[in-house]
């Protein structure tokens, strides 16, 4: 009798999760790719934010004559490479027209093929690594790429820092910092860089700031994790590191500000978008998160605008574009109009090239200012 | 720069993290000394030591958000010593260990629930969070406090163990399980007793390990657990001084094998970077592998020692 009641309890706990709700009105899904935890917890979450401060602003499309109401379906890719594909899956079930994410380039390659078995076009936000789009013909992005980000900051640390030898940390197995380590080291110079990775898990950073101040680095270039990245400024500033940091989009974030206010750490990020470029918007949007509790505490407490929500925003209208331009929810549909499509979002003109990158040709570089927590603007770079 | 000046700091950080591994490797030997149980949960109490600090420091002075964090660290092994662990006691053993795992678990979700998967920065405590230098280093005092620390707490208990009443009947459970209840030895608050010292040190051991390095994940408990456990192992599992001298090895080892190309490119012994800092953590394992298949039971696994 027991094993009966046992047994009958597991199966309304499994049924129970199987259970949809199903409605009457023209609704036309948008999937949200993008980790809600793990290692791009935070990032994922600001990226989101922009999302759905667009879905708020504009919660309807008009497609082929008939007005949708725009549903955004969450799935957390948890920032591992392994649990992207069953996101990916997830969201297909869901019957999504396009998808939007990821922040973090291994999640979105790891998940290319599921998107690309299943027809469904996919929009990468922020996602900088090549490989997304190369090899995948339903991914399309809307930012700059590593080798052009990698470039830029080799650039600015030898022409404007004055750096002569490079120290470069990245995750082991982490496509995006990897990636980024390799193209500035190219663009660097090979012979006057320090190459270091570190394993999953790492809590102790203090040897990698001891190693890049023996071997006499002038500039310490670490496009990690934003997780990593709060540890690796904190023993920077107790271990005096005494040479700038540099890093790419990630960085972009206020758990960095956070991590650097009131130290002498020296930080230079480079970015898509900088406050302050379209007032209108920046007050909007900060009214928005600050109005809403959830939202606050997934901008990280305060309502600081990382440019990765402002991403976020871009991506939800490129997609709406995208959706009007097909006059239909199909994915087939859509994913024919997105090649052709080009529109003007507050990042910047949007249009995508043959691979279905976006034609970008300049990054914001930004630098922390130690004082007041935010970020200080520096320069407009684009690729030599 | 000279050699030693370079090798100093990667010893000196080798040092403080093996004595913080120490504190949380005390937990799993203890425990399997006496219930040959592999507690996996306790790295995870550990990870919520943390959060619990993170949270409790918002709130209140930080000199009595310390005590608080220890008492309900305690109170929290405790529960899940009294849920999980003891209406399985005649079970078989495996059903144990997969009820551990699942508390490992379970902390770990609940952790993604409360925080919402995000780093949380820990409060730094003054005075062992203030800079400082030592020959000539920059660091934090509590690297330099924390050996120190960690030695004096397994001085008294080991002298908790070998003289008092309480630790007499820890070493008689540890021996026989049920000739020492038939002596009248009250096993439930010896085992008991074992989860609060077990997860005292483990409170400690957060405090000094996140005043280091400053973030709280849910999955922050999963590596220090997991080489603690291994330090634990090395030294042979039961063995309190074997878990601490093994804890000491395994953290200078692996800081020292993170810096080697630097040691050896500013001893000039090679002229290129060679990698190896990549393996920081695979060479920890092969030390291991190593050790064991020379001598399984460990450094001071041998069966004279006193487990508890």
């Amino acid at each position: 009798m027991k094993k009966i009641i046992a047994l009958a309890l597991t199966l309304i706990m499994i049924f129970s999760l199987c259970a949809i709700s199903a409605s009457a009105e023209n609704v036309v899904k948008i999937g949200v790719f993008e980790p809600m935890s793990g290692d791009n917890g935070a990032g994922g979450k600001q990226e989101v934010l922009g999302m759905q401060y667009a879905n708020a602003v504009c919660p309807e499309v008009e497609i082929g004559g008939e007005t949708y109401k725009v549903e955004l379906v969450y799935a957390d890719n948890a920032s591992a490479n392994d649990k992207a594909p069953t996101a990916a899956q997830t969201l297909i079930s869901e019957g999504v027209s396009i998808v939007l994410g990821s922040y973090g380039s291994g999640v979105s390659i790891a998940a290319g093929d599921t998107f690309l078995n299943a027809g469904v076009p996919a929009l990468g936000v922020t996602c900088t690594n090549p490989q997304v789009t190369a090899g995948c013909d339903v991914y399309f992005r809307i930012c700059f790429l590593d080798p052009f980000q990698g470039t830029v900051l080799a650039n600015y640390a030898k022409n404007d820092l004055g750096a002569t030898k490079a120290y470069c940390l990245a995750k082991q197995g982490d496509d995006y910092s990897g990636g980024l380590c390799n193209y500035f080291i190219k663009a660097f110079g090979e012979a006057n860089c320090v190459y270091e990775q570190f394993p999953e898990g790492t809590g102790d950073y203090s040897t990698y700031i001891t190693n890049a101040q023996n071997q006499g680095c002038d500039v310490f270039f670490a496009p990690v994790s934003t997780e990593a990245a709060a540890q690796i400024i904190a023993k920077a500033n107790t271990q005096a590191l005494g040479m700038p940091i540099l890093a790419g989009d990630t960085w972009d974030s206020n758990v960095i500000l956070e991590a650097a206010k009131g130290t002498d750490v020296k930080i230079c990020v480079t970015t898509f978008y900088q406050e302050g470029a379209n007032a209108e918007f920046d007050a909007a949007i900060k009214e928005w998160i600050a109005s809403d509790a959830t939202a606050l505490a997934n901008n990280g407490g305060n309502n600081e605008l990382a440019a990765v929500t402002v991403m976020g925003y871009d991506a939800y209208f490129v997609a709406l574009e995208a959706l009007k331009a097909a006059g239909s929810t199909d994915p087939e549909a859509v994913l024919e109009a997105l090649p052709a499509l080009e529109c003007e979002g507050i990042t910047g003109a949007i249009a995508f090239d043959e691979i279905g990158d976006a034609l970008r040709d300049s990054a914001f570089v930004k630098e922390c200012n130690n004082e007041t927590g935010l970020w200080d603007f520096v320069t407009v770079a684009k690729a030599a | 720069m000279n050699t030693m000046q370079t090798v100093l700091p990667y010893v000196i950080s080798g040092i403080s993290v093996g004595g913080q591994y120490a504190l949380i490797a005390i937990g799993y030997t203890m425990v399997y000394g006496i219930l040959r149980l592999i507690n996996f949960a306790h790295g995870d109490v550990f990870m919520v030591a943390g959060l619990l600090m993170v949270y409790l420091a918002a709130a209140l002075p930080i000199y009595l958000a310390i005590p608080i964090v220890i008492a309900l660290t305690v109170l929290l092994a405790f529960i899940i010593e009294r849920v999980a662990y003891k209406p399985l006691r005649t079970a078989p053993r495996m059903s144990v260990m997969i009820s551990a795992i699942g508390v490992s678990y379970l902390l770990q979700n609940l952790a993604l629930y409360i925080t919402g998967g995000l780093n949380k920065n820990y409060p730094s405590i003054p005075w062992i969070s203030d800079q400082i230098t030592v020959f000539g280093m920059a660091t934090t005092r509590v690297t330099v406090i924390t050996p120190f620390l960690t030695i004096i707490l397994v001085v008294i208990l080991v002298y908790l163990i070998n003289h008092t009443k309480i630790g007499m009947a820890m070493r008689a459970v540890s021996r026989d399980f049920e000739t020492s209840q038939l002596m009248g030895i009250k096993i439930d608050a010896v085992i008991s007793v074992t989860f609060i010292i077990g997860s005292f040190l483990a409170a400690i051991g957060s405090l000094l390990y996140f005043s280091n390095y400053p973030g709280v994940v849910p999955t922050s408990g999963g590596m220090p657990g997991l080489k603690a456990f291994v330090a634990a192992v090395f030294g042979g599992i039961g063995s309190i001084p074997g878990a601490v001298i093994g804890a000491f090895i395994i953290g200078i080892c692996e800081s020292i094998i993170k810096g080697l190309d630097t040691i050896l490119i500013t001893g000039g012994a090679i002229t290129e970077q060679i990698g190896l800092a990549t393996f920081s953590d695979a060479f920890t394992f092969v030390l291991l592998i190593i050790i064991l298949v020379f001598k399984p039971t460990g450094l001071f696994g041998e069966k004279s020692t006193d487990k508890v």
